[in-house]
């Protein structure tokens, strides 16, 4: 580990700090901090729309925010080279909202293509690694399927084995759960935690399913109208009192989340005077 | 696909011109192609992607480059067999054919052809990885989409255009000598003796090898760029296919006039 590393080690691996970002006139965040603790889960959650896949956008360099800090293992993402940015991304691993499987490839080339196109191993070994991580997602059988014989939820799985295949410093989870039934998502869940456990992996994921996201996360960051609205244990921000959390959490569609885009007058839409 | 119709009140949006459009485009695909230009040493990686890309777009093109010449030659040789015959001049149908083949309609028709067969399908292809977040899960793997996807392609045009403009000329040729010779009664040592002594190798030959070169380089850099731009929807996919036939079957003949007139 460099020296770098070792003074970094135990604090944030992700510090984001007054992240100011507009999107099609919009204000998406205005003025976020944030800290992703090494070693740690975490989850962002939110309302639709409000910046959850943005965030992982700005942290792994897909989208420069309009000003703010991001380092991501001390260095400010914003600010690097292309070559520098893909050194830091051979270090992270992403799970894609709708999977980004490459439809050309079969699963197991899928999950060996970033081995292949970074190192040089021997192909016994290489494919040993691919069907290890294909086993821990419980598609090793699948291997020789391509890509659109996968229902949604067995692609999801794919993409997770191939976001872990070289087990990143730090792993990004957009949306992980949609689509697993019970019993894969139960296993994705242990998988999560395990990689966590065993090999020190940061995480952080984005998702909206409250119940299964508090059984392995460590602190919750929950984000609304640009703001962090509330940040806790999943216990402290289940038994929270402030109006973000109590809507949020209790599906409310009243209170200072608004449920509706911003509009003009609906009357007006219609047809009709104004405030009729 | 219609959109829900604005309300009268509306506040009208501040559109960019067609010009001011065009010439953003121009300027895009300028720097996608220095970009191009700059991964290609890295791409240099990914040989085996290039050569199976050579196969799609080269080998895969065969059929419609080989049957198009056929036919373009049996139709060269039927009108120019007519003209010539008004000056009793039937004799120099060989030269007359090999050259505009090898000079023009070769290098040109090709084009044209391998924009609508292979450009497409080059722009579906990264369209759909575009609207399927493919490139940015190679960005994410740190895998560089410009050398892996982009520059093989764009390479692969480059080498397959002249081979292919190679075929459609001989199958041309072929077509022409089936009209003239076998059909028409014209004779065969006549033929090839007044083509072979007329058609200068680098003058003619080599000189359409140069156009195809830059054909298939303008086509290929148009389709690869059309789909690497595309906005990730099916009708933009649909837009930007519709765009490489078009702007390529435009800047083909444009840079055709311009190669023809520092060539001659």
């Amino acid at each position: 580990m460099s020296e770098s590393r070792q003074a970094a080690a135990g604090s944030a691996l992700v510090e984001v700090r007054g992240l100011h970002t507009t999107l099609g006139g919009k204000v998406i965040f205005d003025g976020i901090d944030l800290d992703v603790p090494r070693g740690k889960i975490t989850a962002i959650m939110g309302p639709s729309g409000t910046g959850k896949t943005t965030l992982l956008r700005h942290i792994t360099g897909q989208l420069p925010p309009d000003s703010g800090e991001i380092r991501v293992d001390g260095e400010n993402v914003p600010t690097l080279s292309r070559g520098a940015l893909f050194d830091l991304r051979e270090k992270i691993g992403f799970l894609f909202q709708n999977s980004a499987l490459l439809t050309d490839f079969t699963v197991f080339e899928n999950v060996a293509f970033p081995l292949r196109q970074h190192m040089k191993l021997p192909e016994d070994l290489l494919r040993n690694i691919v069907l290890t991580k294909l086993q821990a997602v419980g598609l090793r059988g699948a291997a020789e399927l391509m890509p659109a014989e996968l229902s949604g939820g067995m692609a999801r799985r794919v993409a997770l084995a191939r976001a872990i295949v070289r087990d990143p410093m730090l792993i990004l989870y957009d949306e992980p759960f949609v689509g697993l039934d019970p019993i894969a998502l139960n296993q994705v869940l242990r998988l999560i935690r395990t990689l966590n456990d065993t090999l020190g992996i940061t995480s952080v994921l984005v998702a909206h399913e409250f119940a299964a996201v508090s059984r392995v996360v460590d602190q919750v960051y929950l984000i609304a109208s640009g703001k962090v609205a509330a940040r806790g244990s999943p216990a402290e921000l289940a038994r929270g009192e402030s109006p973000w959390t109590k809507q949020f959490f209790g599906g409310d569609a009243d209170g200072p989340v608004p449920f509706h885009y911003p509009a003009r007058d609906y009357a007006l839409d219609l047809g009709f005077p104004a405030g009729s | 696909m219609s959109s829900v119709p604005k309300p009268k009140d509306a506040p009208a949006k501040n559109e960019p011109s067609v010009i001011g459009n065009a010439l953003a485009q121009v300027g895009a695909c300028g720097l996608f192609l220095l970009q191009i230009l700059a991964a290609i040493p890295r791409s240099l990686r990914y040989i085996k992607e290039t050569i199976r890309q050579i196969w799609f777009v080269g080998a895969m093109s065969l059929v419609i480059i080989m049957t198009c010449g056929l036919f373009v030659g049996m139709v060269l040789g039927l009108q120019l067999y007519y003209v010539l015959s008004i000056f009793g001049g039937t004799a120099a149908l060989g030269t007359v054919v090999s050259l505009s083949l090898y000079r023009e309609l070769g290098p040109v028709v090709t084009a044209l052809l391998f924009a609508g067969r292979a450009g497409t399908s080059i722009t579906a292809e990264i369209g759909l990885m575009r609207a399927t977040d493919q490139l940015a899960a190679m960005e994410m793997m740190a895998v560089d989409p410009i050398a892996y996807v982009a520059a093989p392609r764009f390479l692969a045009g480059i080498v397959a255009m002249p081979l292919l403009a190679c075929v459609f000329n001989a199958l041309g040729i072929f077509g022409a000598h089936l009209v003239g010779v076998s059909w028409l009664g014209l004779d065969n040592g006549t033929f090839w003796s007044n083509m072979t002594s007329s058609v200068d190798v680098w003058k003619d030959v080599v000189n359409g090898v140069w156009k195809s070169c830059a054909f298939g380089a303008v086509v290929a850099l148009i389709a690869v760029f059309q789909g690497y731009t595309t906005p990730p929807t099916s009708e933009g996919v649909a837009y930007a296919t519709t765009r490489t036939v078009v702007f390529s079957s435009i800047v083909v003949l444009a840079l055709d006039f311009v190669m023809t007139a520092f060539l001659m």
